[in-house]
């Protein structure tokens, strides 16, 4: 038998001749394969980028060699080395007339090159050549690369060709066409802001192609202006019915789900458009409950337009029947015993409890089940949910989950996002300031470094001004509470710089408020701050700040401030700082010190950090001294309005101004000299040419001028963010589309958030029902108590009614034994969908520990040495009649088309692209009935390969068995 | 944009293919991304699930046989979509190699390539119909 192995071997090497390439590339290939860790991986690739490096210099390398050279390039790079060396080469190949080796050399320079390289000018002359080239794949080949390296500065170049493009006879041209426009709108949407419109046209595209890659750049317009598109709201619910009612060619089917993928874009456009617009929604209620009827629930992909689906329903207008069905559809995933289906529930779950909150009840073991799952994924997931669902009667049980996970991850981005989500909980729902600080103190002590320093001013503000209560004692307790704890805390080592800021200015304002600390202990506790291992410039500021408020208050009390020599030494330490501030803080606290009581009390008065510090505009207090000035002879001050030539000058308002303005060219003329006071509008520096065209200028310059007379600095601030606001939208509206300033989002949000408000009003009497919810619970022995319990307090506030707990848990077990069946059903459905190489039902991920190297092992193995003589592939006669016009009749590529592939492949789908996406092809459905019986495993081709392999001389039982493993199993 | 790269590493870690749509990485800043992608799925098991949140997008992963198929994506992607799409490329190739295998695709890197090429532009997924991805690739297997 093992002759006759051998035997085979051979015919099948003499018949197909390898792989066709380079006994070099192979070994090179084996070798990588086989390489048993990355330094030999490095080593290998080193030696061969060396050789590289050498041979591709030599003269008259052959072009397919040289194409095999490129090829190791990229391996050598994707492998991580540099290959710079041969890019040029990679330029070359791009030049070549054979399709293969131009299609290679494209290939590698999109791989190789970043859009701004050096050498991108070079290949921009050809792409424009390969766009009016005859062959069509040379056009696609190039539209490719358009799509991969012009840039911004290129896209004039190309963008004529590609837009005559847009009209090609054939459809795989006019396709990638349509993308290659879409890269340029992604790379600078004013360069074809006036060619949208040619989305629209392919649209309607009879490809269905075509169509499906137009969805992309049109999502992505209506991302970012609703409104315009609203118009295609009816063609978009119409192409989407005819999708789902399989009008497309069965090529698009996957896994018996009628073009899955076109779909799913379709249902994210119409989420798009339908929120918040209740007219655009009642057109698409029909086709969604449709596919809500329709959808497989058996396999990955008809879950994931049901997903798709849940999500457009939960962004349109709110439609009660639909609701339900997405409501059930996301119990179905929740209820799932796969991870991945748990996933797609929680966050559909999330997305449904927006529009009704009382979803969630029915989950809420579910849910806890995913929050203390040991998978991250999920439970990170979880965690979005509860931070949706949060209010003031569960915020302490969620907000402790959060902190409690928060401390035992190590990843940064993440531990920033949940430290931020605390924050803001915290402060929208604290339910007693003492839970605040403790949850705050938690939030710095574990992720400091991590929150926006805003948190920490919020913070510092919090505790300065109350929670807006007009109680003094509630005020003064929330802040000795805030003292006490963060004098206990200081004993921790390693407290971020951001926590001891906030530490730093809260003892020094209200350390020794309540008179319970010496002041002489807060200040040595200030000055340990500043020993502190990672104290830095910023808190040393901030303790001695705090020190010099302390004896502040001391001194303003009367009492004697004794100099402790750490704190002497601390003084001495930064009067003598690098940092400029540190020293004049310190020298401010030494002079302090010297000063009498009644000064110190008017320089630092007590708890004043609230207090509006009042600015005299005026210099009222100076009118005696300017007196003097001018009965002495100094020149009176002009105010600037009067003054001409240097009036950008001298008035805080219009620095301001001119700061804001300065970011722009100024394209006028400077103005002439201007004698009358009466003259302000030109300040604002809005180019008088363009002017005419926005109405809005001119009013906000007459309220600026007529502001600035009363309170200049207010207005300075306002109107100098108003200066950059206006010229935007000046350009906007000059090269822009019409509406586009217009639009109704914001409306479209408030209301979703008005219902949620009104519910989570209702929750707060919901709470009271808790005690008789959670006796209801009780009584159902399968459930671990712990859980209930956390259950209760994370959905208690929700829940409300007894009646409903019992018939939603009588239900589960309904759902459960629904789902136990449905696998089953699945198998037993499963000889006709088994044929197809990847049934939906297969698992995804397959079980690596089958010792067999091929499959072909297990099928007896004369037989397919039979088969493997019959079937050898005969060199076709239209080969040559391909290469010079393949390209013009559907019929003849249709021909060397099936002719490539001998067994097994759908040979009537391919004539189904060509007809009318709108009808019924017939053919194609007959066609595709057939390939499904012939499909399967290749026993001769595994064989084949397998033969051809152990003749290099990569063997299945080196390094690496796994090489010839079939990915599809 | 949708899809931000897509990975195919082996079960040791190695890289097989790699196409970026996102930006434009250096080697470092691939070889360094790479290693962090494929250290946290590599290290999941069979019962977790198929996505993995990775700095502010998510990684999709699906394993055959010896090779793990990693996608990343922008956080409104379909989950389930993206994983589907990866066996989709899977069958493509599996119609087109036959019975495809790690080697396959090491050997005709190219063509992996170019197949991905066609599903795939500019981030998003404009081809599904694994005819009308094949037909450019067979033609000019033909002609050459």
């Amino acid at each position: 038998m093992e002759q006759l192995k051998t035997i085979g071997r051979e015919l099948a090497i003499g018949s197909h001749g390898g792989w066709g390439q380079s006994k070099e590339f192979l070994d090179l290939v084996k070798s990588i394969g086989e390489a048993r860790s990355k330094a030999e991986e490095d080593r290998i690739i080193l030696r061969e980028v060396e050789s590289l490096r050498r041979r591709i210099a030599e003269p008259d390398v052959p072009r397919r060699k040289m194409k095999e050279y490129i090829i190791r390039l990229v391996y050598a790079e994707m492998l991580g080395h540099d290959a710079s060396f041969g890019y040029i080469h990679a330029v070359k190949m791009t030049h070549d007339d054979a399709l293969p080796l131009k299609r290679t050399g494209y290939l590698a320079v999109t791989l190789f090159l970043s859009e701004d390289h050096d050498l991108i000018i070079l290949i921009v002359n050809t792409i424009q050549k390969d766009l009016r080239s005859d062959n069509y794949l040379v056009v696609c080949a190039a539209l490719a690369a358009v799509c991969k390296l012009i840039n911004e500065e290129t896209i004039p170049a190309v963008l004529p060709q590609v837009v005559d493009l847009l009209a090609h006879p054939k459809e795989a041209v006019r396709k990638k066409a349509v993308m290659a426009l879409h890269r340029f709108y992604q790379r600078s949407p004013a360069s074809v802001s006036h060619l949208v419109s040619n989305f629209r046209k392919r649209l309607c595209d009879n490809d269905p192609g075509v169509m499906g890659a137009t969805l992309c750049p049109l999502f992505d317009l209506i991302c970012a202006d609703v409104n315009s598109y609203k118009d295609l709201v009816i063609s978009f619910v119409g192409i989407l019915k005819q999708v789902a009612e399989r009008r497309l060619p069965k090529t698009y089917d996957y896994h018996q789900m009628a073009a899955p993928f076109i779909q799913i874009k379709l249902l994210k456009i119409l989420a798009l458009l339908g929120s918040g617009d209740k007219q655009a929604s009642g057109h698409m209620y029909n086709v969604l409950g449709d596919i809500f009827r329709k959808c497989e629930q058996s396999s990955n992909i008809g879950n994931a337009v049901l997903y798709e689906s849940i999500c457009c329903v939960s962004s349109i207008h709110p439609n009660a029947k639909l609701l339900e069905a997405a409501a059930e559809a996301t119990s179905k995933f929740l209820k799932s015993d796969s991870h991945n289906l748990k996933y797609m529930g929680v966050d559909a779950l999330g997305r449904l409890i927006r529009i009704n909150p009382d979803i969630a009840e029915e989950h809420q073991l579910a849910v806890i089940d995913c929050l203390e799952d040991p998978d991250d994924t999920l439970k990170r997931k979880t965690f979005e949910l509860l931070y949706k669902m949060t209010k003031s009667t569960n915020v302490e049980v969620i907000v402790g989950r959060m902190i409690e996970y928060m401390i035992n991850i190590s990843d940064n981005h993440y531990k920033t996002e949940i430290a931020s989500r605390c924050v803001e909980l915290a402060e929208q729902f604290a339910p007693t300031n003492e839970w605040f600080i403790q949850t705050m103190n938690k939030v710095f002590e574990h992720a400091g470094d991590l929150v926006n320093v805003r948190v920490a001013h919020n913070l510092m503000r919090l505790i300065a001004e109350g929670f807006g209560e007009d109680d003094e004692g509630a005020e003064s307790k929330l802040r000795s509470s805030a003292v006490d704890s963060y004098l206990r805390i200081l004993g921790e080592p390693k407290l971020p710089s951001l926590f001891l800021q906030v530490i730093c200015w809260v003892l020094g304002e209200y350390g020794t408020a309540d008179g319970k600390y010496p002041a002489a202990y807060i200040i040595g506790k200030l000055c340990d701050v500043t020993e502190a291992l990672l104290c830095d410039d910023t808190v040393k500021a901030y303790a001695i700040s705090a020190i010099l408020k302390i004896c502040a208050f001391e001194i303003a009390e009367g009492r004697k401030v004794e100099m402790l020599p750490e704190c002497q030494s601390l003084i001495d330490e930064l009067s003598t700082s690098h940092s400029t501030d540190l020293q004049q803080r310190a020298y401010e606290l030494q002079a302090l010190l010297c000063l009498e009581s009644q000064a110190v009390e008017s320089v630092m008065p007590l708890d004043a950090s609230c207090e509006d510090i009042e600015i005299d505009k005026n210099l009222t207090f100076l009118k005696d001294f300017v007196q003097q000035s001018i009965e002495n002879g100094a020149t009176p001050y002009i105010p600037e309005s009067e003054r001409s030539g240097m009036s950008n000058v001298s008035n805080f308002k219009s620095q301001y101004q001119h700061e804001a303005s300065s970011h722009m060219l100024r394209f006028e003329a400077y103005e002439l000299p201007r004698p009358s006071p009466a003259h302000v509008i030109p300040h604002v520096s809005v180019p008088t040419p363009i002017a005419d065209l926005f109405p809005v200028p001119e009013t906000t310059c007459n309220s600026e001028t007529s502001q600035a007379s009363k309170l200049p600095s207010v207005a300075g601030a306002s109107s100098a963010a108003h200066g950059i606001k206006l010229h935007l939208d000046g350009v906007q509206r000059r090269w822009g589309r019409p509406t586009y300033s217009s639009s109704s989002g914001p409306s479209s949000t408030t209301s979703t958030e008005k219902t949620t408000n009104g519910v989570t009003h209702i929750d707060g009497v919901g709470s009271q029902s808790r005690d008789k919810l959670n006796e209801s619970r009780r009584q159902q022995p399968e459930v671990s108590a712990e859980k209930q319990k956390l259950a209760a307090s994370l959905f208690g506030g929700s829940a409300g009614k007894t009646e409903k707990k019992a018939t939603s848990t009588q239900r589960a077990p309904k759902g459960n034994t629904r789902n136990a069946e449905r696998p089953g059903a699945a198998r037993s459905r499963s000889p006709e969908t088994s044929k197809e190489k990847a049934a939906p039902s297969v698992p995804d991920l397959l079980d690596l520990g089958e010792p067999n190297p091929t499959s072909t092992t297990i099928v007896d193995p004369f037989k397919q040495l039979e088969g493997l003589v019959g079937p050898a592939p005969m060199p076709s006669p239209l080969d040559n009649s391909v290469k010079t016009s393949g390209f013009e009749t559907p019929d003849l590529m249709a021909a060397a088309y099936t002719d490539l592939l001998p067994s097994g492949s759908s040979s009537g789908s391919l004539s189904s692209t060509t007809t009318d996406m709108y009808s019924v092809d017939k053919t194609s459905n007959t066609a595709t009935s057939v390939p499904s019986i012939k499909k399967g495993p290749f026993p001769q081709d595994s064989l084949r390969k397998d033969a051809r392999a152990r003749q290099l001389g990569v063997t299945p039982t080196g390094n690496n068995p796994n090489l010839f493993k079939d990915l599809l199993g | 944009m949708g899809i931000r790269f897509v990975l195919l590493v082996n079960k040791q870690g190695q890289t097989r293919l790699a196409q970026y749509y996102a930006e434009h990485l250096t080697l470092d800043e691939r070889r360094a991304l790479e290693g962090e992608i494929v250290r946290k799925c590599l290290a999941r098991t069979d019962q977790q699930c198929s996505f993995v949140e990775h700095r502010n997008y998510k990684i999709v992963y699906r394993r055959y046989a010896s090779l793990f198929f990693l996608v990343g994506v922008d956080n409104d992607e379909n989950e389930l979509a993206i994983l589907e799409f990866i066996h989709l490329f899977v069958e493509t190739m599996d119609r087109h190699f036959g019975n495809v295998c790690e080697l396959d695709i090491m050997f005709h890197l190219e063509k992996a390539h170019f197949m991905l090429e066609e599903m795939v532009m500019n981030g998003c997924i404009v081809e599904t119909s694994k005819s009308n991805i094949l037909m450019p690739i067979q033609l000019m297997d033909k002609a050459s």
